[in-house]
């Protein structure tokens, strides 16, 4: 009677695209993304929500693939996600999405740790622990690009990131993939060596806020409030003074450090601190390669579904041009909210 | 006028009343998936017939693009390996375990409250330690199964054959058996039907935990698969997989039924009559 109860709901769910004035946005800790838990409740959000005369509810899920499923089943107008996951899942479900905000990227967030090897080609011939078909195994991918390597040369074992860190204290595993704080957690362990990391793909593991296109479409005030509210606070948080300590602090805490632990994870984040070197970042033509690269891998492992006949089955919106087939862009890169408050006309 | 409660449904009319509520939930269902695809042909959340018909053919009858395995049989292969290695080393500790604290009460004494506390432990919570102890590879997850199901097998034969009658034993060592004969000869028979039908209630928890182990570190298996393809929304693959779980789960129930009736017919006589 549950299942029945929740299929119910969820066919009852699907998202409107009726200009409204409540909605649900759906976050999930991670570096870049503490932001959303510090203006939900700092009052941030309800300021600029208030300003635009509309409600929003930020909700915390703590399973981040859940919180994108959620999303893409309706349940949420918005949902924090990289831009693989947003091809991958709410993209290739059908569900069109604007990346609203480009809060930051991986610059060394992400890595491929080895057990007593110094250097990336003696990953060949071993078992690589990590989680399947995430960022994870897109940055190995590219590792292996790197060195002439294929991901046919290693065994691929998925293993859930809540349990990374008790495997890779285990003998026989000897190689992982994974991201902070799970990476520097790994790091610590005697004759643990990164042999790769997001740093040397920079720009490629993008952290965003996604929205429903259409829901942005009919609600303009929506985007408004939200871009309005993450600025605010990435100025707050940016800061070298008391108050921005004082964020950074409250940030780190929530996600289960303290303020050194969260100044060294966002040290290995590029965050975009100012709305307009996110605007340029979106503008700049390297975005539409990287997306490339992303649908490239995902369609090679089958995350596009099986509908796909090639990469480009699902077109990606950028301002250099779209990536893929015209006719079926479900993901866009939209500068625009982000120009706005960098014009301040927020 | 019949009282309600003396009024048993004649079979066919059982059969219709049964049938009933599960044909509802299925028209529910294919009217929940019609409508979420007539507003989006690309939804994932609930797919048709037909996606995972097809799903299913993808994963069943053709080799895979990036292994050339038969990916749906190299699962239940793996999945099917693990499971009967656990319930079945399960069933044999549990089998003597049962029997020897049931039968000897100088081992009862030693062993029972050690039997008691293992079967209180949360195995699920033990996961961590036994990946640690056992590493991530088969092993772990077949001891997860065997310490999951090891004790409620064991703790069922051990009141069985403390449920014997008396006078069993007293007859039979009036007739001179030893210790050794009436283990083996009076006990051990009585309890294989018994070992049977703790086995067919512990294997839906033998799924639980073989489900469990395989999310959390795999390669292959039922359970790895659904967890895999959960990221990328594929309801196409979940919902058969779920069904032939269900499915196999079932088979393995009526197989064990069928053995039970079949090697030990006297053990069902008095149920039947």
């Amino acid at each position: 009677m549950k299942r029945l109860a929740l299929l119910l709901a969820l066919t009852l769910l699907a998202p409107s695209a009726f200009a409204r004035d409540s909605f649900k946005v759906a976050w999930s800790i991670y570096v870049g993304w503490m932001p959303w838990g510090y203006a939900a409740d700092h009052g941030i959000v309800k300021k600029w929500a208030d300003k635009y005369g509309i409600d929003i509810e930020v909700v915390q899920i703590n399973d981040y693939i859940e919180s994108i499923n959620q999303y893409t089943a309706g349940a949420f107008d918005a949902c924090v996600m990289t831009n693989m996951d947003g091809l991958t899942i709410p993209a290739a479900g059908g569900v069109d999405s604007t990346a609203l905000i480009v809060g930051d990227f991986s610059n060394g967030n992400d890595g491929v740790v080895l057990k007593g090897k110094k250097n990336l080609k003696s990953i060949a011939g071993q078992k690589v622990n990590l989680v399947e078909l995430s960022v994870s195994h897109y940055l190995l991918a590219r590792g292996l690009d790197s060195v002439g390597l294929k991901e046919s040369d290693l065994t691929v074992v998925n293993t859930s990131d809540a349990d990374m860190v008790a495997a890779y204290a285990t003998p026989d595993v000897t190689a992982v993939v994974t991201w902070n704080p799970l990476l520097s957690e790994i790091l610590s362990m005697p004759d643990s060596h990164k042999v790769f990391d997001s740093s040397q793909i920079p720009g490629e593991i993008i952290d965003l806020l996604v929205i429903n296109t259409e829901t942005l479409a009919a609600n303009p005030k929506l985007g408004k409030a939200l871009t309005g509210a993450w600025y605010e606070t990435m100025a707050l948080m940016s800061g070298k003074d008391k108050a921005g300590i004082a964020a950074r602090t409250a940030m780190g805490e929530a996600s289960g450090t303290d303020l050194a632990g969260y100044e060294a994870q966002l040290a290995s984040t590029k965050m975009f601190y100012q709305a307009k070197d996110a605007v340029a970042f979106t503008n700049s033509a390297a975005l539409k390669t990287t997306m490339k690269a992303v649908a490239e891998f995902s369609f090679d492992h089958g995350l596009l579904g099986e509908g796909a006949p090639d990469a480009g089955f699902i077109g990606v919106e950028t301002p250099s041009g779209i990536y893929g087939n015209a006719d079926n862009v479900k993901l866009r890169f939209d500068p625009a909210y982000m120009q706005m408050a960098a014009d301040g006309k927020l | 006028m019949k009282r309600l409660v003396n009024l048993s449904p004649s079979r066919p009319w059982a059969l219709l009343l049964g049938l009933i509520p599960l044909a509802l939930v299925l028209a529910l269902y294919l009217a929940g998936s019609d409508a979420r695809l007539t507003e989006n042909p690309n939804d994932k959340l609930l797919p048709s017939l037909e996606q995972m018909s097809s799903a299913l053919d993808r994963m069943a009858l053709q080799p895979s693009k990036r292994s050339g395995e038969y990916l749906f049989w190299t699962d239940t292969a793996a999945s099917l390996q693990r499971l009967g290695l656990g319930i079945g080393i399960a069933a044999i500790i549990g089998l003597l375990i049962g029997l020897l604290t049931g039968a000897l009460p100088a081992v009862n004494v030693a062993l029972s409250p050690l039997l008691t506390v293992f079967s209180l432990v949360p195995p699920l919570a033990l996961l961590p330690i036994l990946f640690i102890v056992f590493g991530l590879d088969e092993l772990s997850k077949v001891v997860l199964i065997v310490i999951g199901v090891a004790p409620f097998i064991a703790r069922d034969l051990q009141k069985h054959t403390l449920e014997m009658p008396r006078e069993q034993l007293v007859k039979a060592q009036t007739l001179g058996a030893n210790s050794m004969q009436i283990l083996f000869r009076v006990l051990l028979p009585q309890i294989m039907p018994r070992l049977i039908d703790a086995v067919r209630l512990s294997l839906g928890t033998g799924w639980l935990f073989l489900i469990a182990a395989e999310a959390i570190a795999a390669t292959d298996g039922l359970g790895y698969r659904i967890f895999l393809v959960r990221r990328y929304l594929s309801m196409d693959v979940i919902i058969p997989y779920v069904a032939w779980i269900t499915l196999l789960a079932f088979l393995l129930d009526m197989a064990l039924a069928w053995l039970s009736r079949r090697l030990y017919p006297w053990h069902h006589k008095g149920a039947a009559s």
